[in-house]
């Protein structure tokens, strides 16, 4: 990467008049090119330390963190004392949801600890992941395309669309937990008597409702972006040769606005797989809504770094499905715009 | 050779991002012992800070206002915290981790005690820095211990009281028998009979520890070690599981934290709720409320006599890193005295931890709840005091909720709730 920033700089000069590379070199053309590359490279350096800072220093610190045990409580005082280097136990716990036995050695984790969870949150995580996604992107789509048009009124529309994305999540989830409320709205509207926040599957589809509510206008605008990339003659000549509407949306929208799209959708999967603060509001975690990031944050008032354990594990899968994404399903994030600059050279 | 030139100021980068990851990894890995600082600056004196959570009903500052004005030079400066609980403990665990000198005397709420006194936190309030506990309630003085020793000032307590209907329950139960055979009366009234607090939260370990303790059980022996096994708690857990699936506790109570099943209540659709004193002032000033002129008080019903509440409330700590522990032992003592005890009653509605101020005449006029409130206390359970609180609230709580609504046979979650407690505390 490092040699790559070298030369870039060079050109800028150039591309006013002549073309440089074809050009036969220079006396001190190389010496030229070797400061300006230092100068550079000494410009990023500021960024590159505070990403550093930022990045690189705390995943490499959990990393270090997660190979620690918790401080153990030492039967003779009555105190804690340092845990020292635990080795991959840590890991263990979640992923075997393998617990220290009280007797020496490992058991199972029983029903009521957090290493219990593992897989089932894991599982949890995914489910709200898919179900919340598919159905933001087919309801995004559907009001991308309405805000698209022309009408009347139409930044009344878009404006009015946006709301729910601006609100912050935890008051989204306190809303609804009004509206999920046993003597709340929900019930009283449908004339239902559901136990919304206390069984399992009215708990799931709660927080579905609620998260789609908020998150579907984020995906609507990115669509939105990548649909007014599609000149309007492309329709017109589509609409020439005969294309129905139908035709017009499978031929010309969905493959033009696909870029666009496969971005919404990672940039949502990465969001979703986090999910905190509406499951967590909402029902506490309770009847299997525990999602991996709520498992975390329980965890780290009982011992550090068993959860710098499972930041990593998470840190690890969401990391997995975004490689995933970018390399199988051809969501082009970065090199999407080198692309099109090189298009227009 | 171009390469190495460029690379050179990323390796700087590198190098700091490492350097600083090293140093990290000692302050991350959590407390040792701090055994010296125990033992230090035992007669230092000085201005200090006092740590609470948000006072609401402005009690604090004048009384800090009252303190500094007699101590000019040993002025207190009071540091608030946010509303929230666990904010509240996350803040002091890591002030306490950094080991600052300025958190000399911090409110911890009673199950926070034991895990601050295991970490070496908390100075001990024993020989030099002992503390005059004559007259305090017992139960209080139990949840500010660990390991027998007083680690922390009782500040303000709390109990569970019984709410009942007047014009429908003649007599109030004692026994949660008597209670549940009450629930008749509510049946003909076409209105839900009882309700706690059963939502998976903080609130359900109150309930359920509540349950088991008034049956004879207990969560922890005195060794701290689980001991859910028995016949005591299962009869205590069952009693919430079977009145739940018979419908003496409505099926909507699994969602109720305090203020859902307050306002269940108030509406009235409940004959018995149990909950905190500040229903009280609530359930008689709301416009809304239903219950204003027929709302009765007694202590929670147990197996043969009053049951055993779950101790809420505060305690005032002192931080073993304080530079001035002279005067942080001054003020723990203002801040128990019977004028301070007296204010926190009256002006924020704070249950005092002084057993005299229940029976004077006064503050009962002002605060009726009061004497039930003092039957409620003394026979107060701690929930389980243990270093690893945050592992054992889980355990019951899970296993608790999974038993009240009948997922889970009684005996598996209690054998599930002993053994989660047990692989968690070590």
């Amino acid at each position: 990467m490092a040699t790559e920033l070298g030369p870039t700089p060079v050109k800028k000069p150039a591309s006013g008049g002549t073309e440089l590379h074809h050009a036969p070199k220079g006396v001190g053309e190389d010496n030229a090119i070797a400061s300006q590359g230092k100068w550079a490279s000494w410009l990023l350096a500021p960024a590159i330390i505070a990403l550093a800072v930022v990045i690189v220093y705390p995943i490499i610190s959990a990393i270090v963190m997660s190979f620690q045990a918790d401080a153990g409580l030492d039967p003779a005082t009555g105190l804690f004392a340092e845990g020292g280097p635990a080795g991959i136990t840590n890991y263990v716990n979640w992923i075997a949801q393998q617990c220290a036995s009280p007797g020496g050695g490992t058991v199972a984790c029983p029903p009521g600890t957090l290493g219990s969870q593992f897989w089932s949150a894991t599982a949890t995580t995914f489910f709200f992941t898919i179900v919340t996604v598919a159905l933001e992107t087919v309801l995004g789509f559907w009001m991308a395309i309405i805000m698209a048009r022309t009408f009347k009124g139409r930044s009344l529309v878009r404006a009015a669309v946006l709301v729910p994305w601006a609100i912050p999540t935890a008051v989204t989830a306190k809303l609804w937990l009004f509206i999920f409320a046993f003597e709340g709205i929900a019930n009283k509207l449908f004339n239902t008597s559901i136990l919304w926040t206390g069984s399992e599957w009215p708990a799931k589809w709660a927080v579905i409702i609620a998260d789609v509510w908020k998150t579907t206008p984020f995906m609507a605008l990115l669509i939105l972006a990548g649909l007014q990339m599609i000149p309007a003659e492309v329709y017109e000549a589509a609409k020439v040769d005969g294309a129905t509407a139908w035709q017009r949306f499978r031929m010309i929208t969905l493959p033009l606005v696909k870029p666009a799209l496969m971005v919404a959708i990672l940039f949502r999967t990465l969001d979703a797989l986090r999910m905190f603060d509406l499951p967590y509001i909402l029902t506490g975690g309770s009847n299997n809504t525990t999602t991996l990031s709520i498992l975390v944050i329980s965890q780290i008032r009982q011992g550090f770094n068993v959860a710098a354990a499972l930041s990593t594990i998470t840190f690890i899968i969401i990391f997995l499905v975004a490689f995933i994404f970018v390399r199988f399903l051809g969501a082009n994030v970065v090199e999407q715009q080198t692309g099109a600059s090189k298009g227009k050279k | 050779m171009k390469t190495r030139k460029y690379l050179l100021p990323v390796a700087a980068a590198g190098v700091l991002a490492l350097s600083l990851s090293a140093c990290g990894g000692g302050g991350g890995g959590s407390s040792s012992t701090g055994g010296g600082d125990a033992a230090a600056n035992l007669d230092g004196r000085g201005p200090i800070t006092y740590v609470q959570g948000k006072d609401n009903s402005n009690v604090v500052r004048p009384l800090i206002d009252k303190w500094n004005a007699a101590h000019p030079n040993e002025k207190v400066t009071f540091k608030e915290q946010t509303d929230q609980a666990d904010q509240q403990h996350d803040d002091l665990v890591q002030h306490f981790q950094a080991k600052d000198t300025n958190y000399d005397v911090v409110s911890v709420d009673v199950v926070w005690t034991a895990e601050f006194a295991a970490k070496g936190w908390l100075q001990p309030l024993k020989d030099k820095m002992a503390l005059d506990t004559a007259g305090m309630l017992k139960p209080t003085l139990d949840a500010a211990s660990y390991k027998g020793t007083l680690y922390a000032a009782p500040e303000s307590s709390d109990g569970g009281i019984l709410y009942y209907r007047k014009d429908l329950v003649p007599t109030p139960p004692k026994t949660w028998d008597e209670m549940m055979s009450m629930c008749s009366i509510a049946k003909t009234n076409n209105i839900g009979c009882y309700s706690g607090q059963f939502s998976k939260y903080e609130g359900l370990t109150v309930n359920a520890s509540e349950a088991i303790n008034s049956a004879g059980g207990s969560v922890l022996d005195k060794d701290g070690k689980p001991s859910l096994n028995t016949d005591a708690a299962k009869a205590g857990l069952a009693n919430l599981a079977k009145a739940y699936a018979d419908g003496n506790i409505p099926k909507e109570a699994i969602t109720y934290k305090e203020e859902e099943s307050r306002q269940a209540f108030q509406d009235g659709k409940l004959l018995f709720l149990r909950n905190w004193p500040y229903v009280y002032n609530l359930a008689v000033t709301e416009g809304s409320s239903k219950v204003k002129d027929v709302l009765g008080m007694t202590a929670l019903p147990g197996k043969s006599g009053p049951g055993a509440s779950s101790l809420g409330g505060h305690s005032a700590g002192m931080s073993v890193y304080s530079k001035n522990k002279a005067t942080a032992l001054d003020f723990l003592k203002f801040l128990t005295t019977e004028e301070t005890q007296k204010f926190f009653a009256t002006q924020g509605s704070l249950a005092p931890v002084l057993t005299k101020l229940y029976d004077d005449q006064a503050l009962v006029a002002k605060l009726p709840y009061l004497p039930v409130l003092k039957t409620s206390i003394e026979n107060a359970v701690p929930r389980p005091v243990t270093p690893f609180y945050p592992a054992v609230t889980k355990a019951i709580q899970d296993n608790a909720y999974s038993a009240i609504k009948g997922e889970k046979a009684v005996d598996a979650a209690l054998s599930d709730m002993q053994k989660s407690i047990e692989t968690q505390s070590k």
